[in-house]
């Protein structure tokens, strides 16, 4: 297709940093979890060699803790995995399902910070689109942060995702303070850029408070001289 | 007299062993999992120190240390956060924080540390 994406590295970096950055405040989130528990496991023997009993019952939920935030740290990670894998092949047949799941996934801290609550709405059957998996996931975060500040007091952003004919809509909807003025700065040229590179369109619709992002089924080779 | 403590974290199985085990060490533990919650509980109850998690929900660390410091600026506190850059440590000194600790903890350096405010508290 002959699209130069001249700053989509920029904006895929700042993307995986900005991830990157969120994903290791979560481990060490866990980690102080752990590390806490180690150090009453450390308390507990302590007691115990002065001659007061461990109660089992209070190793059991030390156990139950410590089970759930090493699921928690696995589940953080694998996000992770499947963020770096993404930009192993360039452009790929990809579960868009998985793909929209993902980027939510790897969204939800920043939502939590902001209070805002995001749901997701598939279609009955799983969609296979062929596309540039990573641009896909950047450009669906940077949908989703500029949702989250459209969310105004109602504090909730709703995904639906629709097939058409010959495209995948994804209707990010609720946007109860969408204005002309936050559509001012968006799409930014680092939309506009992914946007051309999945060969997709953004239109807002302020009166139905939603952002609509249409995606093509099928999108060909990118020429990406400054691939990373 | 125990030190008496605010722990502010929106992590609640942090909160919880925090308390067990700063409670097993004398202090008198109170937890809050929001900043909002935490500033009504400083306007009620008198705290050598207030621990206080820097990136919680709705309302961030730096967002609450102003209003901590506008409504008990005689109440010390120490930020206790993850992953935080020198300059951001730097500007939360700045707006009246007694110290930032990185998590994991020691929790020896965080007890030295109330015991530190308290004593500050007292001048």
């Amino acid at each position: 297709m002959g699209q130069k994406p001249d700053i989509i590295p920029e904006t895929g970096l700042q993307f995986f940093g900005r991830i990157s950055a969120s994903i290791s405040h979560e481990i060490k989130n866990v980690l102080a979890i752990v590390n806490e528990n180690a150090g009453l496991l450390e308390d507990l023997t302590l007691m115990a060699d002065r001659g007061k009993p461990i109660d089992p019952a209070r190793l059991k939920i030390m156990a139950a803790t410590l089970k759930k935030q090493v699921g928690r740290a696995d589940g953080i990670i694998m996000n992770m995995n499947r963020l770096a894998h993404s930009i192993d092949q360039t452009v790929t047949t990809a579960d868009l399902d998985q793909t929209i799941e993902l980027a939510i996934a790897l969204t939800a801290r920043f939502a939590a910070m902001r209070g805002v609550k995001v749901d997701l709405q598939l279609p009955a059957n799983p969609l296979t689109i062929k596309t540039a998996p990573f641009y896909l996931m950047n450009l669906l975060w940077l949908c989703l942060d500029f949702s989250m500040s459209a969310s105004g007091d109602e504090k909730q952003v709703e995904l639906v995702v629709e097939e058409t004919e010959n495209s995948v809509r994804i209707r990010f909807r609720r946007l109860a303070g969408l204005s002309a003025a936050l559509l001012e700065t968006f799409p930014s040229d680092r939309e506009k850029n992914l946007l051309a590179v999945l060969e997709a369109a953004l239109t807002a619709d302020p009166e139905r408070a939603e952002v609509v992002l249409r995606l093509a089924k099928n999108i060909g080779e990118i020429e990406c001289p400054q691939r990373f | 007299m125990p030190a008496k403590v605010l722990i502010v974290d929106d992590e609640k199985d942090f909160l919880d062993i925090m308390a067990e085990r700063m409670g097993a060490r004398g202090m008198a533990v109170s937890t809050a999992t929001s900043a909002e919650n935490a500033l009504k509980m400083v306007l009620k109850e008198d705290y050598d120190a207030v621990i206080m998690d820097l990136m919680m929900p709705e309302m961030d660390g730096f967002k609450a240390l102003k209003l901590f410091k506008e409504t008990r600026p005689d109440v010390p506190i120490i930020l206790l956060t993850a992953n935080v850059p020198e300059e951001k440590c730097i500007e939360a000194i700045k707006l009246g924080a007694m110290d930032v600790i990185e998590k994991p903890a020691d929790l020896n350096l965080l007890t030295q540390k109330i015991k530190d405010a308290k004593a500050r508290k007292k001048k």
